[in-house]
């Protein structure tokens, strides 16, 4: 008991830069819908029930235009497609006290910051330190939605613009010192650059979508790393 | 069409992405390849999603990339998410208050 206490603590404490970084991302999201023509408490609703940038963000662009759930559907899908990789990954990490119901609860917050901190986290991981870890993030995520669609148009753009990078300032924060440690993560996220860079310049295949190339550029970066640089059998069980 | 059939039908497909493949695998993962496969996935992928895209993310590149440089000199020496994070943000808002950068 005493120790389920301890590690919901360490993934609330775990989930504070998370949360923040969320807030002000989901600011400018909240933003955007406005934009759209969706409320503040829909906006909110469908953060707290997607907790998916990229998704959301591309979800608005089709409610905007008045889609098909059929283009909804697939958007959704190939834009998240990611997760499911990351489940992948999550699902070997997990503690064996994580049953079927348990592990239910941990993949509704399942997003790109929670699995990268998740990950490098030192223990296997359990029902009462994920739902710590994703408890904050998931009250930013939702209130950032709710207040930016509010204070749209009060606040000054230059501070969300500014706010909008600290979410690539966490994930370059997330890679590098590991990169700088194990020479074949940086070799990989290297690839990833420049794939990613191919994708956002060269002509024809920046008509993929941003959801798309991400998924290629992951799985092509992370295939030559695994052939190149196979891990050692317990390496992951850091 | 109401917006909540919209926002039920990305909140199943979203979760159930996430689901499937979180209670589907049982055990440990045997294959070498596959479990190195997902070891490098979290940074491919964060990178895959941060670069090129951090430089079009703000107001002007150069406040972009002198994010992006605090950023990495940071990291590097080992501070944590948040002091980071922060620090990029508050470098790309000051550069963007220089007059003239667009």
């Amino acid at each position: 008991m005493k120790t389920n206490k301890s590690e919901f603590r360490t993934g609330l404490k775990d989930g504070i830069p998370i949360a923040l970084g969320y807030f002000a991302v989901s600011f400018s999201l909240g933003i955007v819908m406005v934009a759209a023509n969706i409320s503040a408490v829909d906006g909110a609703v469908m953060s707290l029930t997607n907790l998916t940038s990229a998704g959301e963000f591309a979800g608005v662009r089709i409610i905007a235009a008045g889609g098909t759930l059929i283009e909804m559907v697939l958007t959704q899908f190939i834009i998240n497609l990611r997760y499911s990789l990351m489940s992948l990954s999550l699902s070997q990490k997990l503690d064996e006290s994580v049953t079927f119901w348990k592990k239910l609860i941990i993949a509704f917050g399942n997003t790109d910051e929670i699995f990268a901190v998740a990950m490098n986290h030192q223990k296997s991981l359990t029902l009462p330190y994920m739902v710590g870890l994703q408890s904050l993030p998931i009250v930013g995520w939702t209130a950032g939605t709710f207040l930016g669609a509010v204070a749209s148009g009060l606040m000054p753009e230059r501070v969300s613009i500014a706010m909008n990078v600290m979410l690539y300032g966490m994930f370059i924060a997330i890679v590098v010192p590991v990169a700088k440690k194990a020479k074949p993560v940086m070799i990989v996220a290297s690839i990833a650059v420049g794939l990613s860079s191919l994708f956002y310049f060269v002509p024809f295949l920046k008509e993929i979508s941003a959801g798309l190339s991400i998924i290629i550029c992951t799985i092509a970066a992370a295939s030559i790393g695994a052939v190149l640089f196979p891990i050692k059998d317990n390496a992951e069980e850091k | 069409m109401n917006i909540y059939i919209y926002i039920l039908v990305m909140a199943v497909v979203t979760y159930l992405i996430r689901m499937l493949p979180l209670t589907l695998i049982r055990g440990k993962i045997k294959s070498r390849f596959i479990r190195s496969f997902l070891y490098y996935v979290p940074y491919a992928c964060l990178m895959a999603m941060t670069f090129p895209a951090v430089f079009f993310s703000a107001s002007s590149m150069l406040a972009a990339i002198a994010g992006v440089i605090v950023a990495i000199i940071l990291a590097l020496k080992g501070k944590g998410l948040m002091t980071v994070a922060l620090a990029a943000s508050i470098t790309v808002f000051l550069v963007s208050l220089i007059p003239g950068l667009i």
